[in-house]
């Protein structure tokens, strides 16, 4: 069994509480790295570990954190990205519910690398339990004294605070959720400048996913060298893997980056249940691409799922089965970024709406003849015509269902 | 204008506003909090809001109005939301619906005369691995059935 990261010590009950967490060896990393390191070296090290966004666009981490202009004399601010609202995605309501202080101690020295002092925690509404778990954590690290002021005698200081969305999907994309922390409709923001210059109350801002974070401390403790043989040289680490539908065992799986697709439907999530049959899967969380079952032997990293013309985004693997129409599964997923285009720009306020009606239409058995090319037309004009990449989200899987399931759909249209 | 809210919730808005360089910063979290103690966000409140934060009433409603967990008017007691979302389906969401409408007798979006239960479908709550999911409140529920969903009803006071 492959070593973990991120989820080796979750059968520890408590490991919530900073005591557990401390006899654990918690908070090792932040004292080496603010006792030991400079924030240069700490960034270095990252950089080398090829620890890539894990929220679902894949950026290589320390890169970001160098894209911050170190000469403005502007405060610096870390969102940490929770908002985890990408369909199928459920990995980081796991490592905040168990683990809260394993990303206090990734923003504690991801800040130190870039410095910053205030940290703000984007979490999404819903996971409101979840936020006061990770209050009390900030809570208890504060009062042990590795948040604050002069956080262990090192002249750093650092405030964590946890900020709730309240249901927008939108508010996962990184410029959408400053926009939404500052208090307005999340609106996504015109990219450049790019929050690295112009971010958080138009300072220089980081954005980061909880777990990326949460890779952090081992990076430091262990070094890069350790961490990219978990994974793959331009991806390391490991994946925790959510898998869900009709499989024997749903949930996350943390396994090295580049581990077969296959392998983790099969072995670990105990393959489909009995009787079931495999039709699709959706290997990166709802917005990616579909793959057909002669497709499955791929390795689960970014260039991998790239090369194949889908996407790991959020690793967050949807298994389909047999018995599911595809038909029901694109209206999922129409209704779905129907309902979740923020309104901005036009080609996907109606484009969404637009295609989500002829779905309907199809549903309903009323379907006629071209509608799958209409919505392969439609999904084509709002692919790359938006400001944030919702667009690319919403017409990618529809591209990908309407063309590689052309026949099921096809199957669905009224006769004559 | 108080908008009729508790000293320790005044106290309370009082330290989140401090967090912020910028009050507007901190109008989600108050909405939280004021709808929590008032049940929804009616004009009275957002005027209130726009006071307290220096902004422009418009400014709240457009917010109130963008995110899906703020509510105008109050929902029942129970706020009950469904995933309607991929994995949820998959798993039998459909179900899970079609059975909390008959035993409320209630249609999604209403709520039950005498007030308790308000009945939602909503998008992928992030729980897929226990679908078909909902929330009562601010609790997670999955791997539901009629029956399960039978005994957390009458679970309920």
């Amino acid at each position: 069994m492959a070593e973990k990261i991120l989820t080796k010590h979750f059968d520890l009950a408590n490991l919530y509480e900073i005591e557990t967490y401390l006899e654990q060896g918690g908070y090792r990393a932040v004292t080496k790295a603010l006792k030991q390191m400079t924030p240069a070296g700490i960034m270095d090290e990252v950089k080398k570990a090829s620890l890539r966004g894990r929220g679902g666009a894949g950026f290589p981490a320390g890169l970001k954190w160098s894209f911050v202009p170190q000469t403005s004399d502007k405060p610096k601010y870390l969102c940490v990205n929770a908002d985890e609202g990408e369909p199928g995605t459920f990995k980081d309501r796991y490592i905040l519910t168990h683990n809260p202080h394993l990303l206090i101690e990734g923003t504690i020295i991801a800040s130190f690398s870039v410095g910053i002092h205030s940290a703000y925690v984007y979490i999404r509404g819903e996971y409101e339990t979840v936020a006061q778990r990770l209050e009390h954590a900030v809570v208890e690290a504060a009062e042990k004294g590795y948040l604050g002021k002069n956080i262990l005698g090192s002249g750093f200081d650092l405030d964590i605070f946890v900020h709730r969305g309240a249901g927008a999907y939108i508010c996962g994309e990184e410029t959408a959720l400053l926009e939404s922390l500052e208090g307005r409709r999340a609106y996504p923001r015109l990219k450049p400048p790019f929050p690295a210059s112009v971010g958080l109350f138009q300072c220089p801002t980081v954005i980061n996913n909880v777990e990326t974070l949460a890779n952090i401390p081992a990076i430091i403790e262990k070094g890069a060298s350790w961490f990219l043989d978990k994974g793959l040289p331009r991806d390391g680490g490991t994946r925790i893997f959510g898998v869900s539908g009709p499989v024997v065992r749903p949930g996350i799986y943390e396994l090295p980056v580049g581990t077969s697709l296959r392998e983790i439907i099969e072995i670990h999530a105990g393959g489909l249940k009995p009787g079931k049959k495999l039709k699709a899967v959706i290997p990166g969380g709802m917005s990616a691409p579909i793959l057909k079952p002669d497709e499955i032997d791929i390795k689960m990293d970014f260039d991998s799922l790239a090369g194949i013309g889908s996407m790991l985004g959020s690793a967050a693997i949807i298994v389909i089965d047999e018995d599911t129409p595809i038909l029901d599964v694109l209206e999922k997923v129409a209704k779905f970024y129907a309902h979740e285009s923020c309104g901005q720009c036009t080609p996907c306020r109606i484009g969404t709406s637009w295609i989500y009606k002829i779905v309907k239409r199809m549903s309903s058995g009323q379907g006629e003849k071209g509608d799958a090319e209409e919505l392969v037309r439609l999904a084509s004009n709002i692919k790359g015509k938006t400001l944030c990449p919702m667009g690319d989200a919403a017409s990618m899987p529809v591209l990908s269902l309407a063309q590689k399931f052309k026949n099921d759909l096809e199957s669905c249209l009224k006769e004559g | 204008m108080s908008a009729g809210l508790s000293p320790e919730l005044k106290k309370k808005i009082g330290h989140i506003v401090a967090r912020y360089p910028k009050k507007e910063a901190a109008i989600l979290p108050v909405l939280h909090l004021i709808q929590r103690e008032k049940g929804a966000i009616a004009k009275e409140e957002e005027l209130w809001i726009a006071g307290l934060l220096e902004i422009k009433p418009i400014k709240v409603r457009e917010v109130v109005t963008f995110y899906t967990m703020f509510h105008q008017r109050p929902v029942g007691r129970y706020h009950i939301q469904v995933c309607s979302n991929l994995t949820c389906s998959l798993m039998g969401g459909e179900k899970v619906v079609d059975h909390l409408q008959k035993r409320l007798g209630i249609k999604i979006g209403e709520t039950t005369a005498d007030q308790r239960f308000t009945l939602s479908e909503v998008e992928c709550l992030g729980a897929c691995e226990q679908a078909p999911c909902m929330m009562i409140n601010f609790d997670y529920y999955g791997k539901l059935d009629p029956e399960k969903i039978d005994s957390l009803l009458e679970g309920l006071d």
